[in-house]
């Protein structure tokens, strides 16, 4: 039994089983970064239902229409393997979806049978590669049992690039790997690296895929994403800039292009609040030789602006931060540095880095009384919450039923957001995205105590 | 012909339209496991069983596996308690490759037990997903040492997710509930009572039929599952009549009780006026004894569609000559729905389900219009396609459906689990023309490329 313990008193929960899961499985994040891919159709190997359940879910955040194909096991292939079903399904979504690329990834279930896919992608390659070129296939392994979803969207990215980049000689080239953010945030890092004028690949681009306009016909494979071409190109950039505090290069996209062509890799924290854009854009500056565009200079003079405007109305609050590590490293950094006070970061991932890397940024973090807390569920951070008397929450919308019982206010960040409309435009990143999230974070405080005030102040 | 339009070799029969003319021959497949690579827009057999038990609130809902199945049906139905919630949780044993190489029965048994502990359940069903059997774990034998130690029911569901259709997983939750059905005390039911089965109380609905039903002086002894309680399931086998609606999930448990309990059953639906009705009048009829039960029923229907027939002129009047596409679970609610559709005016032009069979695409062919088009096992290409070719104005699905509608620029009515408002009953079919009406007669319609509007 974990004993899970905050200020000194044991908890009293059950501690075997996960209760109200703050993380979801491998497979799923696979399916976003395979979505990210121009003419990309993800495929999971395994049972019919990991592919519904994980449509289902993103669909309900994205509001797009997300295909990702089968392979159907049934109780046959779980006994003598699912090479049959898998190049069967290959084949079909072939027919029916005419993809340039099958983003393939496994399952507990063809994990835990021992599926050789390399293997069986070879031997289908070896039968189907006569008649007509094939697909690109991209291979992530992705087993639910270990990680989660944030795992199998770096899988998935680096097994993207592992397949198509080519050692061809440098170019005046960025690549960019920002890892799992909404699709604003995406067309937001475009506009940054456009407005400085350099080449760039940011992989994966979902922007348009799963944030786009109406369509006249149905598309199999939405327009948009990060095109084959442009991923072969990455390992002749001159550096790679990844986002994400706790990605390990031996995981990541742009650790296997330094490893692999010699790309430096430039890893950063998620550019949330002030101080980690500017390293951001300090970064650009540095790459491109360029001083920052006017309009993100004026876009940062606004947020410094609207700080001081903001200051009194949180400083001093108590923030609990859930979600992916690397999304609640940066927000705890950014609540830092106007004010707030992040009192639990929890994650349900457990990479054993979160704690070291707040350090980092958050030198004082245990005088301040912040607590880090890894591989934990909304059940432990309720329990924690009775404790810590927050003020706010912060993280996906899976923590509504905690706001609700403790009636306290959340703002919802990240993913998944099922319950609010627009999550796919939300910005979190840079300047814009911080002022966006202030400004959120302002206006909930403001917005309680207008409330809870018998006055009934028209000016706040 | 069919390859033509873009539809697998492998599911041809498994689409049909219907067409005008000389007697067309009728061979639809169906009842068969999905076509790998299809995309399918079915789930599996832990699907199966999670939708059918998940309502029962006073029991814990154990997903014995890695994290993904309980996370993705976590407080995923509009299935509603008027007591405890416990069913809002979700619990997962959350297996890791250890776990795996090693077995997990250990972490099942501790999980258990704390759990029981902590919320004190009246039950405990354990949901089996894919890698249990491959790993050996004898969750049967963990189940009954649980049950033995605490006291209280702890069954398990053998739903690995390969092991069958969605289908299976209902079977597989019958067969936990006959084994709960039985143990409790009958004493006290009276003669004219029954179970409502197949009903799940998303948005309140089991409120709405019980209530029609006691009004009539019918004893409600236990709705299953909604708003789902151990006790009432337990005595369940006391009653008179099973009244089943969503036949695909539950038939097979009336069946099993008329066989073991000598309990009959009738099938019914409570989606439209028409069934609605009928659905009424039909368990009425099986008390001949009682006739004030026939006439309070007939009460009932008068003052129900008295109530909401004006309104429903309203959505005719606006709705009249519009087409509906139809992609739904079982086969059975898509013979209500076209019934109600009709009532608002509106023609039905493509008809399918995810787990129909033989016999319900037979009634459903023989309800149908010429020129539509029957699909088994669909997925999004076909659906888009037949909405698109057959210019339908509405689109009745569910979450994964529906931004096949919206980007296509047709509307969308949810008729899936996740629903907030009530579609069942006299008050629900009004709830369903309106937010019909509400979706098709939107002026956003303009905008879309199918009506004009830029690309």
């Amino acid at each position: 039994m974990k004993t899970a313990t905050i200020n000194g008193k044991a908890a009293s929960t059950a501690k075997t089983a996960t209760q109200n899961a703050c993380k979801l499985c491998n497979p799923l994040g696979a399916c976003l970064a395979f979505r990210g891919i121009e003419k990309c159709v993800p495929f999971l190997h395994g049972s019919q239902g990991c592919a519904t359940y994980i449509r289902r879910y993103l669909i309900s955040h994205y509001k797009e229409p997300i295909d990702i194909a089968s392979s159907n096991f049934n109780e046959e292939t779980a006994v003598f393997g699912g090479s049959h079903n898998l190049q069967l399904g290959l084949k079909n979504v072939t027919r029916q979806y005419k993809p340039e690329v099958i983003g393939i990834a496994t399952t507990c279930l063809s994990e835990t049978i021992g599926d050789d896919v390399p293997m069986i992608l070879k031997e289908y390659k070896a039968v189907m590669g006569n008649d007509a070129p094939l697909p690109v296939m991209i291979f992530a392994s992705t087993p639910s049992y270990s990680g989660t979803h944030i795992d199998g969207f770096h899988a998935a990215v680096r097994s993207a690039v592992a397949t198509l980049a080519e050692g061809t000689p440098k170019k005046n080239l960025v690549n960019i790997f920002p890892g799992m953010i909404s699709p604003a945030d995406i067309r937001y890092l475009k506009e940054i690296l456009n407005a400085f004028g350099v080449p760039f690949v940011l992989l994966p681009d979902y922007s348009q895929t799963l944030d786009g306009g109406p369509w006249a016909e149905y598309h199999r494979i939405p327009p948009g994403g990060t095109p084959t071409h442009a991923i072969a190109n990455t390992g002749g950039a001159s550096a790679s800039i990844e986002f994400g505090s706790t990605l390990e290069a031996r995981k990541s996209a742009a650790g296997y292009l330094e490893e692999k062509f010699g790309v430096p890799r430039r890893s950063l924290p998620l550019p949330i609040g002030i101080k980690a854009s500017d390293r951001f854009f300090a970064e650009l500056e540095r790459l491109t030789e360029k001083p920052m565009p006017e309009i993100h200079e004026d876009e940062r003079r606004r947020l410094v602006d609207a700080y001081a405007d903001g200051h009194k109305y949180v400083f001093g609050k108590r923030a609990i931060l859930y979600g992916e590590e690397d999304l609640v490293i940066s927000m705890a950094a950014f609540l830092h540095e106007i004010g707030v006070l992040p009192v639990l970061c929890a994650s349900g991932g457990k990479s054993g880095l979160m704690k070291k890397r707040l350090l980092e940024l958050i030198p004082d973090l245990e005088e301040r009384g912040i607590n880090v807390r890894e591989n934990v569920d909304f059940v432990d951070i309720e329990h924690e919450a009775d404790e810590l008397r927050p003020d706010l929450l912060i993280g996906n919308s899976k923590g509504f039923t905690m706001s609700k019982k403790h009636e306290l206010p959340l703002i919802r960040i990240g993913f998944p957001i099922h319950d609010r409309f627009g999550g796919q435009r939300l910005h979190h990143l840079g300047y814009r995205g911080t002022q966006e999230l202030f400004d959120r974070i302002v206006n909930t405080l403001i917005e309680g105590r207008q409330n809870s005030s018998s006055i009934g102040y028209t000016y706040m | 012909m069919k390859e033509e339009i873009g539809i697998l070799e492998g599911r041809q029969h498994q689409v049909f339209e219907k067409k005008s003319g000389e007697e067309q021959q009728f061979d639809i497949a169906c009842d068969k496991t999905s076509l790998s690579g299809s995309v399918s827009q079915r789930a599996c057999v832990f699907c199966g069983s999670r939708v059918v038990l998940y309502p029962v609130a006073d029991a814990i809902h154990i997903v014995h596996g890695p994290i993904g199945c309980a996370a993705y049906t976590w407080d995923i139905r509009g299935a509603v308690s008027s007591g405890p919630e416990l069913h809002r949780l979700s619990f997962s044993t959350d297996l890791q490759e250890m776990d795996v190489i090693y077995g997990g029965e250990k972490k099942l048994y501790r999980s258990l037990i704390e759990l029981i502990d902590q919320y004190k359940p009246n039950a405990a069903f354990i949901y089996s997903t894919c890698i249990i059997g491959l790993i050996g774990d004898d969750i049967d034998a963990v189940c009954r040492k649980v049950a033995q130690e605490k006291g209280i029911p702890v069954m398990p569901v053998h739903s690995e997710g390969f092991k069958g259709t969605k289908k299976d997983g209902y079977k597989a939750a019958c067969s936990a509930l006959m084994k709960l059905i039985g143990t409790g005390s009958t004493e006290g039911i009276s003669k004219c009572s029954i179970n409502i089965l197949g009903e799940f109380n998303l948005a309140g609905e089991a409120w709405i039929i019980r209530e029609y039903y006691e009004k009539m002086g019918i004893e409600v002894v236990a709705t299953m599952t909604g708003d789902g309680r151990i006790d009432a399931i337990r005595r369940s086998h006391g009653v008179s009549l099973n009244v089943v609606q969503c036949s695909g999930s539950m038939t097979s448990l009336a069946k099993e009780m008329e066989e073991k309990y000598g309990i009959p059953y009738i099938r019914v639906s409570y989606f439209g006026f028409e069934d609605m009705s009928k659905s009424l009048y039909d368990v009425a009829a099986l008390f001949p004894e009682r006739p004030e039960i026939m006439e309070k029923a007939r009460e009932i229907v008068r003052d129900e569609i008295r109530k909401y027939y004006p309104e429903m002129q309203k959505f005719k009047g606006a709705l009249s000559g519009k087409k509906a596409a139809i992609y739904v679970g079982g086969a059975f609610k898509t013979f209500s729905l076209i019934k109600a559709l009709r009532t608002i005016g509106m023609s039905v032009v493509l008809a399918g389900s995810q787990t129909g069979n033989k016999d319900d695409y037979l009634r459903l062919k023989e309800m149908c219009d010429e020129g539509t088009v029957i699909v088994d096992d669909s997925n999004p290409v076909e659906l888009s396609k037949f909405v698109l070719e057959k210019e339908a104005d509405l689109l009745i699905g569910g979450v994964k459906e529906r931004p096949i509608a919206f980007k296509l620029g047709v509307g969308f009515c949810d008729h899936n689990h996740e629903r907030k408002i009530p579609l069942a009953g006299f008050v629900g079919m009004y709830n369903f023309a309106k937010e019909v009406y509400e979706s098709v007669m939107s002026p956003v319609w303009q905008f879309a490329p199918r009506k004009g509007g830029l690309a």
